[in-house]
C-alpha cells in the first residue's frame, strides 16, 4: 500500500523520460514528479470565488478511492493485508466514484473548459466501465472468482492452456487503460491545447495542494492500471502470502521489473501513434468492449464451458 | 482428446470469428479485402490443423485450396477489379459501424445458445466447430445486409462460405468430392458475381446496390 504511493510517481517519471528521449529531447529525470508534488504541496492554493466545499473536497476524494483500489490490487505478493476485503468489480466501483468527483469539481467552479473536459470525460467512462466489466466478468469465469489474489494464482498455478480469451481479454484491458489514464490515442496527459484536452481541463482551476492531490491520484491510477495487467497477465515471480522473505524480496524485484517495462512500452506506444479525435474514441472502446464481451462469450463454447 | 488439441482448435475458430469482427469494422475497400484475406488464411490453419487431429489427409486439400484460392487468388481478383472499374474507396454502411458491431455480437450470442443445446450428443470439439460456424455464417451474412457496395457483399458471401467450410471440417469425414464442388461453386458464384457487378456498373455507374432499387421504381 505504501509501496504504491512511493513508486507511482516514479513510474510517471519514467513514462516521461522514455517518451523525452525516444523525440530526442533529454528530458527531465525520473525522479521530477516527486519534486513538482512537494513543490505543489508547499505552495498556496488559489480557489475560485464561486468554488463550493465540493470543489476543496473532491482532490482528497479522488486521492483516497484511488488509493484504496490500489491497495487492493496485489502488487509483488498475493493475499497482501488488504486484498481479502474487496474484488474487482469494487475497484471498478472506486475507480467510477473517483471519476464521478473528478466531473462534479470540473463543472463546479463554472468555466467551460471544466465543463467540456467533465462531458467527455463522462462519454469516454460510459463506454470504458462496461468494458472493465466484460473483462472482470471474463477473468472472474476462468478463476470463479472476483478476488484479484484468486485470479492471478489461478492464472498462475493452474493450467488454464492456451485461451484465445485471455489474449482477447488483455488486449481489451490495455484499451481501457490508455482511456482511463488520459493517455495518448484517447487524450493527451501533456496537452494544454483547449480542443483537445479532457482530463487537462477538468483540473485546470486546481493549483496548489488540491492539484498535487489530483496528479498524484492520476499517477497512483497508471500504477493501478499497470499493476492489474501485470498481475493477472504476468503473474510471474509472485509472491504468495506467507513465503519466506527470500520470496518476498523476488517477487518485489519481479514487480519493479514488470513495471519499469510496462513504464517504457507505454512511453514507446505513445511516441509511436498519433491522438484521435475526440469523436473516434467511443469506437476506440467500443471495440474494447467487443473483444471483452466476445472473450466471455468464446469462454461459454470452451472446455470448461462444454459440460 | 488431449488439452492441446481442443485448445489449439479452439483457438484459430476463436481467431475466425474476431476476424469476421474486424471486417465489419473496417471502412476502407482495400483494407477490407487485406482482412478477408487473413480471414481465408485463419480458415486454412484450423483446416489443417483439423486435418492433424482427426488424421484425416483429405482435408489437407481443403486447407489448401482454402489458402490458394480464397487467401490470395480471391483478393487479387478483387483488388484488381477494384483499380479497373476505379471504385471510390470508401464503403457506405446502412447504420453505423457501432451499431452493426452491437447487432455482430448478439448473433454470435444467439449462434451459441442455439447451437450448444442443439448437439449436446456431438463430441465437444464438433460443437465448438459448429457454434462458431454459424456465427460466422450469420456475421457473413450480417455483413451482406448491411453493406451498399456490391464488392463488400461478395467478401460478405466469402465469409458465410467459410464458415460453411469450417462446420463441415468439425463434422468428421466429409467427403473430398463435396469439398471440390463447394470450392467450385464459390468460383463459379465469383466469376458471375465479377460480371454482375461489371453490368450494374455499365448501367448505373456506380456499384451501389441502392442505384438497382431506384431503377426499379422503389421509392426511399
Amino acid at each position: 500500500m505504501g509501496l504504491a504511493v512511493a513508486l507511482a510517481p516514479l513510474l510517471t517519471g519514467l513514462v516521461r523520460a522514455v517518451k523525452a528521449r525516444l523525440m530526442r529531447r533529454r528530458g527531465p529525470s525520473v525522479l521530477q514528479p516527486y519534486r513538482d508534488l512537494l513543490r505543489l504541496i508547499r505552495k498556496e492554493a488559489v480557489i475560485a470565488e464561486d468554488a463550493s466545499w465540493l470543489f476543496r473536497a473532491a482532490p482528497y476524494m479522488i486521492f483516497a478511492a484511488t488509493w484504496v483500489a490500489v491497495a487492493l490490487v496485489p502488487t509483488f505478493a498475493t493475499g497482501l493485508p488488504f486484498s481479502w476485503s474487496a474484488d474487482l468489480i469494487a475497484i471498478v466501483a472506486l475507480l467510477g466514484g473517483a471519476r464521478f468527483f473528478q466531473a462534479l469539481a470540473g463543472m463546479d467552479v463554472g468555466t467551460s473548459f471544466g465543463g467540456i473536459g467533465s462531458s467527455r470525460e463522462v462519454m469516454i467512462a460510459s463506454m470504458a466501465e462496461p468494458a472493465l466489466l466484460m473483462v472482470a466478468f471474463t477473468l472472474s469465469l476462468l478463476a470463479h472468482s472476483t478476488q484479484l489474489s484468486i485470479i492471478s494464482e489461478s492464472l498462475h498455478y493452474s493450467n488454464v492452456g492456451l485461451r484465445i480469451s485471455v489474449a482477447m481479454v488483455l488486449i481489451a484491458l490495455i484499451l481501457v487503460a490508455l482511456a482511463e489514464n488520459a493517455r495518448i490515442p484517447v487524450d493527451n496527459p501533456a496537452t494544454h491545447l483547449e480542443l483537445t484536452m479532457v482530463h487537462e481541463a477538468m483540473v485546470l482551476e486546481y493549483s496548489g495542494r488540491h492539484l498535487a492531490m489530483m496528479e498524484f491520484g492520476a499517477a497512483l491510477k497508471l500504477l493501478l492500471y499497470m499493476s492489474i495487467v501485470g498481475a493477472v497477465f504476468m503473474p510471474l515471480g509472485m509472491a504468495q502470502a506467507h513465503d519466506s522473505l527470500v520470496r518476498q524480496a523476488v517477487g518485489l524485484g519481479a514487480y519493479l521489473v514488470k513495471m519499469a517495462a510496462g513504464g517504457v512500452l507505454l512511453g514507446a506506444f505513445e511516441v509511436s501513434i498519433a491522438k484521435m479525435r475526440v469523436f473516434r474514441a467511443p469506437e476506440f472502446l467500443g471495440s474494447a468492449f467487443m473483444l471483452g464481451f466476445l472473450a466471455t462469450l468464446l469462454l461459454f463454447v470452451s472446455k470448461g464451458g462444454l459440460r | 482428446m488431449s488439452g492441446l488439441d481442443f485448445d489449439l482448435a479452439h483457438l484459430f475458430a476463436g481467431l475466425m470469428v474476431l476476424v469476421c469482427f474486424l471486417m465489419l469494422y473496417q471502412d476502407r475497400l482495400y483494407s477490407l479485402l487485406n482482412t478477408f484475406a487473413v480471414h481465408a488464411m485463419v480458415l486454412s490453419l484450423a483446416v489443417a490443423w483439423q486435418a492433424y487431429i482427426q488424421g484425416a489427409p483429405q482435408l489437407y486439400v481443403t486447407a489448401a485450396i482454402a489458402l490458394i484460392f480464397k487467401a490470395m487468388v480471391i483478393p487479387i481478383a478483387l483488388h484488381r477489379l477494384i483499380r479497373r472499374m476505379d471504385l471510390h474507396r470508401e464503403i457506405e454502411t446502412v447504420g453505423g459501424i457501432g451499431r452493426t458491431m452491437l447487432l455482430g455480437m448478439a448473433l454470435v450470442a444467439l449462434s451459441i445458445s442455439v447451437m450448444l443445446p442443439v448437439t449436446a450428443a456431438a463430441g465437444t470439439l464438433a460443437r465448438e466447430d459448429l457454434a462458431f460456424a454459424l456465427s460466422i455464417v450469420l456475421l457473413g451474412l450480417l455483413m451482406m445486409i448491411t453493406r451498399r457496395n456490391a464488392v463488400s457483399q461478395v467478401v460478405g458471401f466469402m465469409t458465410l462460405e467459410n464458415g460453411l467450410i469450417l462446420a463441415a471440417t468439425g463434422a468428421k469425414g466429409m467427403p473430398l468430392v463435396v469439398e471440390i464442388s463447394v470450392a467450385f461453386s464459390v468460383l463459379i458464384a465469383f466469376i458471375v458475381i465479377g460480371i454482375f457487378l461489371f453490368r450494374i456498373r455499365e448501367r448505373f455507374d456506380t456499384v451501389d446496390v441502392g442505384a438497382l432499387d431506384s431503377f426499379r421504381g422503389d421509392r426511399r
